[in-house]
């Protein structure tokens, strides 16, 4: 560990990425992201590494291909509109199975919406987002540290399962400063020339980049190996934190910013006397399923805390399978709760299922 | 190595490497080694599988199969990797560019192609190729321009002629509804960053060799990092024309080029092209 900084978001998250190696960056401005571009923009060629100002979301992402392809380490990062833009590139990234690095900080929508923090994307990233059958590890920061922090992993569970992995952040998470410490970090040796188009010399085949199998029995079996590469993952790269639930009779379901608000939500009710914890998935992909599910059987209820009008929730629910009530609070718009207005929702939800 | 199941290899028909049958012929000319020994999904006629090949000899006869990269496009050669014997990808409809860019900028001394259709160029992807050739990326940008989108079976194009009669323009295509024909390599000389022009076609034997003399020069013009090469060329599509190969042939010369004139656009300046060298 290096001394620690006072970093934005979005700064700690560009530092992290050239401390993990990142050969390539790609991006296009869009707040509340911007600070990424622009920090890879002044420090990248002091490292003799490539950072470009792409035309479009839609270039930044084929750029990524491109260089992902060729078995460089890259990476772009966008906010919500932008990253609706990104989603065909990603759908190709995934189908090709070349690994690399996205971030999306996230901003209210639909549409051009607001620069203020939201969870609105929580579907388009862990259900698919581009066209069809592909998924990809999406890991959920909660504060800069992990804005960091993401990144070294990102980049080594993109290689280790050759496909893109997406750090979900929010608006606030990217804007906001706080301490922050960078690990000493090794990117792995990665193998890469038996499918990285590096130029084809005699010795080998030609290596070629592609997502198209136009013959349907190739096309299933290819979806049958991507299927058992995003099996692997829901075995073995669940993380997930837990708070307080060792004697909780309640549960607060947050990610990212609202895990946050959630953590002074859980201190005012404990002062009241309400024994809540909190379980924040740091992985949505895949999903702490079973856990929450082991969850049901001890507490009383769950409220699921969102920025948005009800996404996770909907995973939470699978989970339980009505177990116990799962309610579901949000904001919208850009619009950010107090812990009181969390807190007042917890009481409300005893209130509803267990009022004496 | 992969191989996709609709191509068959000429083995499996048995056909033997060309020998010559008497002793007193001299072998004067066989495929390059750079092309992958197999027949093609392209229909008679077609321009595809005779500029493949000549990128292919050109590779060849440069020895760079080991640094060049070719990016292949979505349209009737999205299969280039199928028979280009080098290292490619498979880019999303418009974005060869882009993914030719990266590449490009992460490997300096590699050859990287694109190899694009009017649709992938013209329509969806013009804003790509605009800015990937405004900034000078040092990539070869091959324009297969046949006035119509082929894969899909013959529909209008940015490049599709007044009055031509395509699948979507079916009384002929109304330049007061749909505009007029982009000519694209005038368009995109215009740009600083472009190095080397030029507008060629392989209808006939002297035009072939004057593409492939084109794409020999936008190779090697390549190692010069001066700017972007652009050889549009246009193609035969005798199947979407409606045409035998030999009226399609004539098509370009009597009605093609008038909209698309033949010829070099931009050519380099003397001076800058002083440190050519002779790759091997």
């Amino acid at each position: 560990m290096t001394e620690a900084k006072l970093m934005k978001g979005n700064e700690a998250l560009a530092e992290a990425a050239i401390l993990a190696g990142c050969d390539a960056y790609f991006g296009y401005p869009i707040t509340p992201q911007s600070e990424v571009l622009e920090y890879l923009a002044r420090e990248m060629p002091k490292h003799n590494r490539i950072v470009m100002q792409a035309e479009s979301e839609v270039a930044s992402i084929n750029m990524v291909y491109g260089a992902a392809g060729a078995g460089f380490r890259a990476m772009t990062s966008s906010s919500s509109p932008g990253f609706s833009l990104m989603q065909e590139g990603i759908s190709y990234l995934a189908g090709a199975e070349l690994p690399c690095l996205l971030v999306n900080v996230n901003r209210a929508g639909p549409g051009l919406g607001t620069i203020q923090p939201g969870q609105g994307d929580y579907f388009q990233s862990v259900k698919g987002g581009g066209h069809g059958d592909y998924r990809m590890i999406v890991l959920a920061p909660a504060s800069v540290q992990e804005m960091a922090d993401f990144v070294f992993l990102g980049f080594d569970l993109a290689d280790k399962y050759r496909n893109p992995v997406l750090i979900l952040s929010d608006g606030a998470i990217g804007q906001m400063m706080e301490k922050v410490e960078f690990k000493s970090y090794t990117p792995p040796v990665v193998d890469k020339s038996f499918w990285a188009t590096t130029g084809k010399p005699k010795t080998r085949e030609r290596n070629y980049i592609t997502s198209l199998f136009i013959q349907p029995e190739r096309m299933e079996q290819h979806n049958l190996k991507l299927e058992a590469k995003f099996k692997l993952m829901r075995e073995h790269e669940v993380r997930w934190e837990e708070m307080n639930t060792t004697d909780a009779d309640y549960l607060f379901v947050a990610y990212g910013l609202s895990a946050r608000i959630c953590q002074k939500a859980m201190d005012i009710a404990r002062e009241k006397g309400i024994k809540v914890g909190l379980l924040r998935p740091i992985s949505l992909f895949p999903y702490p399923y079973q856990r929450l599910e082991e969850l049901a059987s001890q507490v009383k209820g769950m409220l699921t805390v969102e920025l948005n009008s009800g996404q996770m929730v909907e995973d939470v629910r699978l989970a339980v399978k009505g177990k116990v009530p799962v309610e579901f609070f949000g904001r919208l718009g850009g619009m950010i709760f107090t812990p009181e207005d969390i807190e007042l929702q917890l009481e409300n939800l005893i209130t509803n299922y267990h009022a004496n | 190595m992969q191989t996709e199941e609709h191509l068959l290899p000429t083995t499996a028909l048995e056909v033997q490497a060309p020998v010559c049958q008497e002793e007193e012929y001299e072998l004067v000319y066989h495929k390059p080694e750079t092309m992958v020994d197999v027949s093609m999904h392209y229909c008679p006629g077609c321009a595809h599988s005779l500029v493949h090949k000549l990128i292919m000899e050109v590779v060849e006869d440069m020895d760079i199969q080991e640094k060049t990269i070719g990016i292949a496009p979505v349209g009737c050669s999205v299969f280039a990797y199928d028979y280009m014997n080098i290292d490619m990808q498979e880019a999303a409809h418009g974005r060869a560019c882009a993914v030719a860019t990266a590449i490009k900028r992460l490997m300096p001394e590699k050859y990287v192609f694109t190899y694009q259709g009017d649709g992938d160029l013209a329509a969806i992807g013009i804003a790509e190729t605009l800015h990937a050739i405004n900034r000078g990326e040092n990539i070869l940008i091959v324009f297969m321009n046949n006035a119509v989108y082929g894969m899909t079976s013959g529909q209008m194009a940015p490049t599709t002629l007044a009055g031509m009669k395509t699948t979507t323009s079916p009384d002929g295509r109304d330049t007061s509804f749909y505009g007029s024909p982009i000519k694209v390599a005038e368009l995109m000389a215009q740009l600083p960053g472009a190095f080397y022009v030029t507008r060629q076609a392989v209808n006939s034997a002297n035009a072939v060799r004057r593409t492939k003399k084109a794409l020999q020069h936008a190779f090697q013009y390549q190692q010069l990092h001066k700017g972007t090469c652009l050889v549009e060329i246009i193609g035969n599509c005798p199947s979407n024309w409606k045409m035998t190969p030999l009226e399609a042939s004539k098509f370009i010369d009597e009605e093609m080029v008038k909209t698309f004139p033949l010829g070099d656009i931009k050519l380099p300046r003397a001076e800058d092209l002083k440190n050519i060298r002779e790759e091997n």
